[in-house]
């Protein structure tokens, strides 16, 4: 009887369902954080400095982008890319409070002020909109495949006819795949790690969502998956908050702005999901 | 209400999945939790040790725990059933427990003299417990079967974290795609929970009323 991590690993992220961290890191920001800035009072960046405090929600399951480990806080791109707006507000990472928000509870959080900000691999589209507000994009991802390193017969998701594929329910891979190929089967679940075993067993012929997702989990477990096809959608990963508070928004649309001139967006990058993937140029925001 | 109507196919399906849990694994409980049950009031002490082990250590497991080995660990050591098997599997196990306890107190509950009078005409311990004392037990134990019976409803729900598509998963899918109608969604859901518990326990009422006897 041969125990693999991944099965603790995937037990892990059943049993974060339910926790939600605090405290601080101790490494370095990639940005100096601000002494003391200056905003006009009555706004969002005012409260919120004031406090000297910030709840950031984020992935706990997602590797190179919001993974938390065994202990402590979250690591990844978009925790830095939250590390990054914090100090321009003046706050230190060790002040951040970072809850999980998985798939299908990101818009109710930024509803009722569970979070201040969302930022966790989370799809800007117009019926998400329609609830919350999004800074961004910072960065541009698309759904595609992953299938076992043996697997010839998926090359596509022209293939899934008949398939099964997992995902997560509440999340735009699984509509993504309702819509447009509903030939295919879905088993849902609520966490894309939770995929994962069922996968290696052959419960499950492939696991759908995000490239850079996927990458995360061929890079954690080497010589065991691939990432099959070109990616068939395109996601603009977005930062959510509170519907209507423009001036919040175009701050960190400020914040965002900066830090791809003065390089913080690249070194948050490499140090986290660029040890895996190639640097992309960053998008330019939407300030709709 | 729309929200309710329009996905009445959904929620249907749903509904089924759920209701077949439930009857699949409460039938497949009150068989295993039977057997455990006599384990634990028989004469011979190393089944009696079983039973009691058995039904300390699952009890004492959160339900979503059992659910992580049958579904995860259970493949790995090459037991490998479809999803809505490992469900199954793991309500049964839990649920078991709780019955071997519900029919243990039901035999204690028949008089000692029972079984004395039963092993003086010769019934062997099998046979005073199959005629003499289940029978009279069963009658003790049928309002906290149906509790357990209820509580596993409920307890089906966790199936819908663990890829099986049943009302809680539904209503976690709707709720996505009609943000606006959360509360509806729910209500719809929680509907069809009750479309399982409130006749169980019409049927609980029935049976007690039928099996009435005088001690």
């Amino acid at each position: 009887m041969r125990f693999r991590r991944s099965t603790f690993a995937a037990g892990l992220a059943v049993a974060a369902l339910t926790l939600s961290a605090c405290g601080g890191g101790e490494d370095e920001p990639v940005t100096e954080v601000e002494e003391s800035p200056e905003f006009e009072a009555g706004t969002t960046m005012a409260e919120l400095a004031e406090a000297d405090s910030i709840t950031i929600g984020t992935k706990f399951d997602q590797p190179l982008f919001g993974l938390r480990g065994p202990s402590g806080d979250p690591e990844g791109f978009d925790v830095e890319i939250g590390k990054l707006i914090a100090a321009e507000l003046g706050i230190e990472p060790e002040n951040i409070e970072w809850v999980e928000t998985v798939s299908a509870n990101r818009e109710s959080f930024i509803e009722e002020g569970r979070v201040d900000i969302v930022v966790a691999t989370y799809t800007i589209n117009d019926a998400r909109k329609e609830r919350v507000d999004f800074a961004g994009p910072y960065f541009v991802a698309g759904q595609t495949l992953l299938v076992l390193e043996e697997n010839t017969d998926i090359n596509g998701p022209e293939d899934l006819a008949g398939k099964t594929v997992c995902t997560v329910e509440g999340s735009t891979p699984a509509e993504n795949i309702r819509e447009n190929f509903p030939e295919a089967e879905l088993s849902l679940t609520d966490a894309y790690g939770n995929c994962l075993e069922p996968l290696r067993n052959g419960q499950v012929d492939a696991v759908t969502t995000d490239n850079v997702i996927l990458s995360g989990f061929v890079d954690q477990n080497p010589g065991e998956f691939k990432i099959v096809g070109e990616p068939f959608t395109e996601e603009p990963y977005g930062i959510g908050l509170q519907k209507g508070d423009d001036a919040f928004r175009d701050f960190i649309n400020d914040v965002l702005e900066e830090s791809y001139e003065n390089g913080a967006w690249a070194e948050a990058w490499e140090k986290t999901a660029g040890t895996v993937l190639e640097t992309p140029e960053p998008p330019a925001v939407d300030r709709y | 209400m729309d929200a309710i109507i329009d996905n009445a196919d959904l929620y249907w399906e749903g509904f089924t999945t759920t209701l077949s849990l439930a009857v699949v694994s409460g039938a497949l409980a009150l068989v295993l939790g039977t057997v455990l049950g006599a384990f634990r009031v028989s004469p011979i002490p190393p089944l009696r040790l079983a039973g009691a082990w058995y039904v300390e250590t699952v009890r004492n497991t959160p339900l979503t725990v059992v659910f992580f080995f049958t579904v995860f660990v259970m493949p790995q050591v090459g037991i490998q059933v479809p999803f809505y098997s490992s469900a199954v599997v793991a309500l049964t196990v839990y649920t078991a427990a709780f019955v071997c306890e519900a029919v243990r107190s039901g035999v204690n509950s028949v008089g000692v003299g029972q079984a004395e009078a039963a092993r003086s005409i010769g019934l062997t311990f099998g046979q005073s417990l199959r005629h003499i004392i289940l029978p009279q037990a069963f009658r003790t134990v049928i309002p906290p079967l149906i509790n357990i019976f209820i509580a596993l409803t409920k307890n089906t729900s966790v199936a819908g974290g663990f890829f099986v598509a049943e009302l809680f998963n539904v209503g976690r899918r709707l709720s996505n795609s009609l943000s606006d109608q959360v509360p509806w969604v729910l209500l719809g859901v929680a509907l069809f929970y009750l479309l399982i518990t409130i006749p169980a326990g019409v049927l609980a009422g029935w049976a007690e009323r039928k099996a009435a006897f005088a001690r």
